[in-house]
């Protein structure tokens, strides 16, 4: 009798981390941003993407709010705002 | 063809017959004879396999469940300690389902260290979810290995198969062997096809973490696997006497038992000692008989129980103890017959540790014992 | 895509640095890869069934087996001829790597397995929740080396593993750290391109276990190197051929003021110890010529004076990035250079990897030159700190 004891590749994706953030969540403010991607290199859940200058995003179905994006961005263009706050924003 | 060879040379031809690719083990022994033949095939280039020395028996199990989860044939040897510095990677390789072989050349473990022969070894891993045979001789030794690996491969079992032999008694034995052909060998094993192997084509994830949620389905289709052996393997031991003219036992061998109401159950080279005393016990007109127990995993509870149902008075004899309680196989036989009414009487006797020699006259003190009343443990040949 | 590799959805901590190294290593593989993993942090958040963030083939057995699990692998892949098109990588935790699993780790570097060895470095056992392992460094706080009365906190310094791979003649020995991506992604690029056992050792900052916020990873694992605690270092055939400079070494303590696993040596009592760890970062420096470079630069800078010393900020060097317009201006090492007009940085952009209106002081160290080149640029003016 054989029953799968392997997983399929990229299955994680199911699992949506972003319910973990708590209260903080980062703001990609997009006026200075300079596409230098650090933001991209430093995530741990490699859910921030974009292309040009002023388009980078992160996928908050992942995003855990760790902050670290906000830390190293050279020029100050994203920081890190109250949940309640960004979703009154955005609304 | 018939062969002179010691019984570690014979095992490694059949493993050579079958074309194991990815080879590796750690000296102990008596399990070195069988590995040094090997390693010296793959350097003649008699075999094209990759042989790999590794610096502790934890690695080569692990060496072997790497190449068996990348989809080759495998092969790895070791007994006593080692088998016992494996134990853990034992689990995780049939949690698994890879379908590694390996020979076990049994030793008594340590302490006192001790390198000769008895049965605590391979006994101590049986409840690893590796399908256990015991060989009596190096004949048989060889026809489990090419059972094994045909057995382990098969896509209803997927699980990995351990040939006991016993240290010195069988691996240093010479003995006339007979050793099939190549083409005979290829026809009755085909080449190995893994269910899912390690590729950048289809990147699965081996070895996953699991949860309350789903370990307990593992297990339960390890042991359900365990109990289709038992209906898969006398069909590939049909198989086998086709393809090779001579009949190969997996689950148990039956000796004199047609009649029998004095009964010894045994595993492994003792079994030929047994013989010799059951066919002079009959010359005296006793109705005695042998029952050998080749599979000690999958058990093959109810071809036991249907072979000693008519017995009055068994005797298991062991080379391994559970320590505080009994000997395993005893426990083994004592629950085939649990929920049946017409109980025999079922004695346990322990012999043979540490290489101590199993003589016609322990033999005869176990047959002895058993008019007395139903023995839990009892020692023979002991010194005290 | 290439972080489609190691996909989001893994259950790693906020700010978790293995599951940054982890990524950031997978980006530079590519998908031809086998890895076999040691049991610890990363197995189990990237693999709990039924899901896997693996896009590539990844097995895991045990704790200490892990490089014994792929030499089976390379074997297998080398019998079957598929070696060539398929690359494997051994990873693991520091106590996977350095303890329970340094034997099997042994027996791979000595049979000179064709085999990356990746070890996340992340200075304790985290996965069981903070025991002190070989590579918890001096005086940092486990739950199985605590501070007390009697006690600092663990009393030994860190196994140094890339010299014990040394000395199994390993063909390609690193260290990195998660703070400079680009180095480590070097490194795992260059591993990959030699035939035979190559180590890598990565610095991955621990939010709960080290008790930072977890936004601070990247500076910690920046800090690190800053101070010279994590040498950053790369050896081929046993020599070393790189080392990361510091330019300016930080004092220990804006590391260790940052993490709770070293807030006891904060103490009247601790001033002693954060002498002693200074001693350390001081010992890797000089070892290692962590500075070497980095004075002949200061010299540099001693000797020509910028002709304006206009002052920038942060903010107004970003404006100068060459578009619109505006001039091409960068920062190197304090220094503002104009870059306007070169070819080299048409649009502001050089390379489509460096971009005027930043400090590129960190970025230099991975490019292909040094900094003989800004002498072709005028400075016209300074960074403000």
């Amino acid at each position: 009798m054989i029953i799968p004891v392997t997983s399929k590749p990229r299955t994680s994706k199911a699992n949506k981390t972003g319910t973990w953030r708590s209260g903080k969540k980062p703001h990609f403010i997009q006026k200075e941003c300079i596409a230098c991607r650090l933001c991209v290199m430093v995530c741990p859940e490699g859910c921030i993407s974009g292309d040009k200058r002023c388009t980078y995003i992160a996928d908050f179905k992942y995003c855990k709010g760790c902050g670290n994006c906000a830390a190293v961005c050279p020029v100050a263009d994203i920081e890190m705002v109250k949940e309640e706050w960004w979703r009154e924003t955005i609304s | 063809m018939r062969q002179y060879l010691e019984g570690s040379h014979a095992v490694a031809e059949i493993v050579r017959l079958c074309k194991a690719q990815v080879i590796s083990a750690y000296p102990i022994t008596p399990q070195t004879h069988i590995v040094e033949s090997l390693a010296q095939m793959v350097a003649d280039g008699e075999l094209n396999a990759e042989f790999i020395n590794v610096e502790s028996e934890h690695s080569a199990a692990s060496v072997v469940q790497g190449a068996s989860a990348t989809g080759v044939r495998t092969y790895t040897a070791t007994t006593s300690q080692g088998l016992l510095y494996m134990i853990e990677v034992l689990y995780s390789i049939a949690g698994l389902r890879l379908p590694v072989v390996l020979t076990c050349a049994n030793r008594a473990v340590s302490s006192p260290i001790n390198i000769w022969n008895d049965h605590q070894d391979s006994v101590t891993v049986r409840d690893a979810g590796w399908l256990q045979f015991y060989a009596e001789n190096n004949q048989e030794a060889c026809d489990l290995h090419l059972m094994a690996y045909r057995l382990a491969e098969d896509h209803n079992i997927m699980l990995p198969v351990m040939v006991c032999m016993d240290g010195y008694i069988l691996t240093h034995a010479y003995e006339a062997v007979d050793l099939p052909e190549q083409s005979q060998v290829d026809k009755f094993l085909p080449e190995f096809n893994p269910i899912h192997c390690l590729n950048p084509d289809d990147p699965i994830s081996m070895g996953v973490l699991m949860g309350p949620e789903s370990y307990t389905e593992t297990r339960y289709a390890i042991h359900q696997t365990m109990m289709d052996a038992l209906n898969v393997i006398p069909g590939i031991s049909d198989e086998f006497e086709r393809v090779f003219g001579r009949k190969v036992n997996c689950l148990i061998e039956k000796y004199r038992l047609e009649d029998a109401t004095q009964v010894f159950v045994a595993m492994g080279s003792m079994v030929g000692t047994i013989k010799e005393m059951v066919d002079g016990l009959r010359e005296d007109g006793q109705k005695v008989g042998l029952l050998k127990v080749i599979a000690h995993r999958p058990f093959p509870k109810k071809i036991v129980y249907e072979a000693l149902k008519n017995a009055r008075e068994i005797a298991v004899l062991e080379k391994a103890i559970s320590l505080g309680e009994e000997g395993p196989l005893l426990s083994d036989v004592k629950s085939a017959f649990c929920g049946y009414g017409n109980q025999p009487k079922i004695s346990g006797f322990v012999l043979g540790l540490g290489g101590r020699d199993i003589t016609k006259k322990s033999i005869f003190e176990v047959y002895c014992a058993l008019a007395g009343s139903q023995i839990d443990v009892k020692f023979i040949d002991l010194k005290i | 895509m290439a972080t489609e590799l190691f996909s989001s959805g893994h259950t790693a901590c906020a700010g978790c640095g293995q599951a940054l190294g982890a990524r950031l290593v997978l980006e530079a593989t590519g998908p031809n890869v086998v890895i076999a993993n040691a049991t610890g942090c990363l197995e189990v958040f990237t693999s709990r069934y039924p899901e896997s963030a693996w896009g590539v083939p990844w097995i895991h057995s045990l704790f200490q087996n892990a490089a014994a699990v792929a030499s089976g692998v390379e074997a297998a892949l080398r019998i079957k001829g598929k070696l060539d098109q398929v690359r494997v990588i051994s990873q693991g935790g520091d106590g996977a790597t350095a303890d329970i699993g340094m034997a099997s780790l042994s027996g791979m570097f000595d049979r000179g397995h064709d085999i990356l060895y990746v070890c996340y470095d992340n200075e304790a056992y985290m996965n069981t929740g903070v025991q002190r392992s070989g590579l918890t460094p001096f005086d940092s706080r486990t739950t199985t080396s605590p501070a007390g009365k009697k006690s600092f906190g663990n009393p030994r310094p860190k196994k140094n593993i890339p010299e014990i791979a040394n000395a199994h003649n390993v063909l390609y020995v690193a260290t990195a750290s998660v703070a400079f991506p680009k180095d480590l992604q070097k490194k795992v690029k260059k591993a990959l391109s030699i035939r035979g056992p190559k180590y890598i050792q990565i610095f991955v900052p621990c939010p709960l276990g080290w008790r930072h916020d977890p936004a601070l990873t990247y500076d910690i694992a920046k800090l690190v190197v800053e101070t010279g605690l994590y040498p950053i270092l790369e050896y081929q055939d046993g020599k070393l051929i790189s080392v990361k400079t510091i330019e300016a070494p930080k004092p220990v303590d804006e590391y260790l003021k940052l993490q709770g696993r070293y807030a006891h040596l904060f103490t009247e009592r601790g001033k002693d110890e954060i002498a002693k760890i200074q001693a350390i970062a001081d010992g890797n420096i000089k070892k290692y010529g962590l500075l070497k470079e980095g004075k002949e630069v200061q010299k540099k800078m001693a000797a020509e004076k910028p002709a304006e010393e206009k002052i920038f900020t942060t903010a107004e060097l970003s404006k100068c990035d060459g578009k619109d317009g505006q001039p091409a201006y960068f920062a190197y090492n304090g220094k503002v250079y104009d870059i306007s007009g070169s070819d080299l940085w048409a649009d502001g952009a050089h390379y489509k990897m460096h971009f005027a209106g930043m400090d590129l002081t960190d970025a230099l160290s991975e490019a292909p030159h040094g900094d003989e080149v800004f002498e072709r640029f005028k400075a016209v003016g300074v960074l403000k700190a």
